[in-house]
């Protein structure tokens, strides 16, 4: 079955297979483990197709650094409602290791952490069915923000409230 | 104080948009039960023994007439009538139905108030010292940086899902009024030999089960940095911070098994990353945020002593129940919420409307919640002090009893709340009938006990100069008693005197506790430094030389 998700405020069909989901399809789009692409890089550089990654809460985005450049996307995991460090993860690779990618929240994804997974530069969401089709309104939760952030261009206060003092 | 702009109006009415879409998504059955549970936590409610528990935030403790007011109103409209003042600055009411909780969160908004990030593992309410901007030895007032870091952690997207709660405490004196060694971090401003105001950071405080006091991080912070160096710590803990066991997921562990200098080796290495991006605060914020929080129109008076020639009960009130004002002729006065009898903390709604009148009368319209659980009216003409009283006495809101034995810090225990072994304010009940002499009280002097009916510590018992500690022992309630725990610049934690006691004899330890300070006590001598002068060894022995009577 297709998988169906949410990236940039659409609804679109997954171009992206994670490895498990792609045995007959060679020139799939792959999202590997971290521990697949560590084993033999060489050989899925070789593959030819567009690669991505997964980064599970206890990875370190510095040590992917090195390897950045090889990925035109990046999962970082949600395995339950209480994990928050991919919403760190994801602020480290936009903001600091300028990762322009696609980068993807998957797991326990809901319509209500949505907001907050965009504002640390998440702009793609494996969510439910359930959750897919109202979603979207969820980046619309509030139309402004306190802090700076990689956000959804939304004015922060930090600046704002100095300009209209 | 802080008002909001129209951007901060906007987000909580926007909050209260979306948690009114949650929770009706949860009644109609859309979101589980533990779904819904992880985010109604991130709004302050709780599901208790008896009803829901809604938490509001008072941003360090600060509240205006109108405010009250408006507590006052939900009180009476949603809930039994009264609220419970907590340790953290805030309002709990424990009667609110669920699904009207919208409701009091709409309320709520229209008075600049909220119950944003209350409970949760998130950055909770940011707390300060009660007698900011007007006591006399301050550096500098707080609040203008309680507010800057308010905004900053009011929905940061990275850290709404913490290992674990996250408490932030802010003082600007040297005497440390709002227990900020015993937080998550405590911020102290403070100068550099140029004279340049700065922040003192320290950091892995906290209580619950494993009591620790907090280590500095950074000696001396350029103001300008406040908010990226939090920032760097908040990342490392929600990096690095357990998440694999609820009791070891606060900061405080983290920062033990590191080392505080591992730990501040790798903060400061992620505040390289952070230092100079849009967090840094300039100096236009700034003054802009202080002159929110800018002196009250005071009158040129002379400082005058109102208790002169006056009756007893005056000056003893006077004595205990106000404090020094840095403004000659004005006195801050404690609106005591520890009358014998009632739970430590509550205020019910008459007494909230009547508190609201009172401020607007003496006070310029602005009460604060001191972390003792008492009220202050901070700005009191002295020669206004005597009628002051004489109102706040017929309301029973004038117990002479502020910083004295019957001053009890208490959560709201098993009566209420869902965590809780053993019951609190039943226990504060029997205490202050086994100390009803005054004349006892006001000569032991500067003493304060703090109970908490589990582990949580919630009533901060460990940092109790006399703390008791709740525990079920075979479905009874039974206690456990420290003594020399101390909360202030000087933090400490108490020390177990021995095996816990049943409740019907809590009253009489604490007797033979004081009566060892009593004999034993220097001139001058507090219980606290008495008892770290002799440790517990005399104590301990008197307590359990008999059997102690019920």
């Amino acid at each position: 079955m297709q998988r169906r998700l949410l990236r940039d405020g659409q609804i679109v069909i997954d171009d992206w297979r994670y490895v498990a989901e792609a045995a007959d399809e060679a020139s799939a789009a792959l999202i590997l483990s971290l521990e697949q692409w560590r084993l033999e890089p060489d050989t899925w550089l070789a593959r030819g197709s567009r690669l991505g990654v997964v980064l599970s809460p206890a990875d370190r985005v510095e040590q992917l650094a090195p390897d950045l450049r090889h990925f035109a996307l990046i999962a970082a995991q949600f395995p339950g409602p209480s994990e928050g460090r991919g919403y760190t993860q994801a602020r480290q690779l936009r903001d600091h290791w300028n990762f322009k990618g696609e980068l993807r929240a998957m797991g326990y994804v809901r319509r209500d952490q949505l907001f907050f997974m965009a504002r640390c530069g998440f702009n793609s969401f494996e969510l439910s069915e359930t959750d897919i089709e109202d979603a979207h309104s969820a980046f619309s939760t509030f139309t402004a923000a306190y802090q700076p952030s990689n956000d959804l261009g939304l004015p922060h206060k930090l600046r704002t409230a100095v300009a209209t003092a | 104080m802080y008002r909001y702009d129209i951007t901060d109006k906007t987000l909580v009415r926007q909050r209260v948009a979306q948690f009114r879409d949650q929770t009706q998504r949860y009644l109609k059955g859309a979101l589980s039960e533990d779904e819904f549970r992880h985010l109604r936590l991130r709004n302050g409610l709780y599901i208790q023994r008896h009803a829901p528990m809604l938490r509001i935030a008072i941003p360090y403790g600060l509240l205006a007439a109108t405010q009250l007011r408006a507590l006052a109103k939900i009180a009476r409209t949603y809930d039994h009538g009264y609220g419970h003042f907590t340790t953290r600055q805030n309002l709990q009411f424990n009667w609110p139905k669920l699904e009207q909780v919208p409701d009091i969160l709409a309320e709520l908004a229209e008075v600049e108030m909220h119950a944003i990030q209350t409970s949760g593992n998130c950055i909770r309410n940011i707390t300060s010292d009660h007698l900011a901007g007007i006591t006399p030895d301050e550096l500098e007032d707080p609040r203008p940086w309680c507010e800057i870091i308010r905004q900053w952690s009011t929905f940061h997207p990275e850290f709404t899902y913490l290992p674990r709660k996250f408490k932030i405490a802010v003082t600007g004196a040297p005497q440390d009024r709002a227990a900020s060694l015993v937080h998550d971090v405590g911020v102290h401003i403070v100068r550099d030999s140029n004279g340049e105001l700065g922040f003192e950071i320290m950091a892995g405080g906290g209580l619950g089960r494993t009591p620790i006091i907090g280590q500095v991080v950074r000696s001396f912070l350029p103001r300008e940095h406040l908010l990226s160096y939090l920032e760097a710590i908040l990342r490392v803990y929600n990096l690095e911070g357990r998440r694999d066991n609820l009791q070891k997921a606060r900061i405080k562990i983290l920062v033990r098994s590191l080392g505080i200098a591992e730990f501040t080796r790798r903060v400061e290495a992620e505040w390289q990353t952070l230092r100079d991006t849009g967090l840094r605060v300039d100096d236009a914020q700034i003054e802009r945020m202080r002159g929110f929080f800018q002196p009250p129109a005071y009158l040129s008076l002379p400082n005058l002593t109102p208790d002169a020639g006056k009756e007893a009960a005056f000056r003893a009130w006077y004595r205990y129940n106000t404090t020094a004002h840095k403004v000659p002729g004005y006195r801050a006065v404690f609106v005591s919420l520890k009358k014998p009898g009632v739970a430590p903390g509550d205020a019910t709604d008459a007494q909230l409307d009547l508190i609201a009148d009172l401020s607007d009368r003496y006070s310029f319209g602005e009460v604060r919640v001191t972390h003792t659980q008492n009220l202050l009216l901070a700005d009191v003409e002295q020669r206004k002090t005597y009628e002051l009283w004489r109102t706040l006495d017929s309301a029973g809101l004038a117990t002479p009893n502020i910083g004295t034995l019957t001053d009890m810090i208490c959560c709201p225990g098993l009566d209420f709340c869902s965590l809780a072994n053993a019951g609190s304010i039943d226990v504060a009940k029997l205490i202050n009938e086994r100390f009803d002499d005054y004349d006892y009280i006001y000569d032991l002097g500067d003493i304060d006990i703090k109970m908490s009916g589990c582990m949580n510590a919630c009533g901060h018992h460990h940092v109790g100069n006399i703390g008791i500690l709740g525990v079920d022992k075979g479905g009874e309630e039974w206690y456990q008693i420290t003594i020399g725990g101390a909360a202030g610049a000087d933090a400490s934690l108490g020390t177990v005197i021995g095996p816990s006691v049943r409740k019907d004899q809590v009253a009489e330890t604490i007797e033979r506790l004081l009566e060892v300070y009593v004999e034993q006590r220097g001139a001058e001598e507090r219980f606290l430094d008495c008892v770290r002068r002799l440790g517990i060894k005399p104590f301990k022995e008197r307590v359990y030389a008999a059997p102690i009577a019920a």
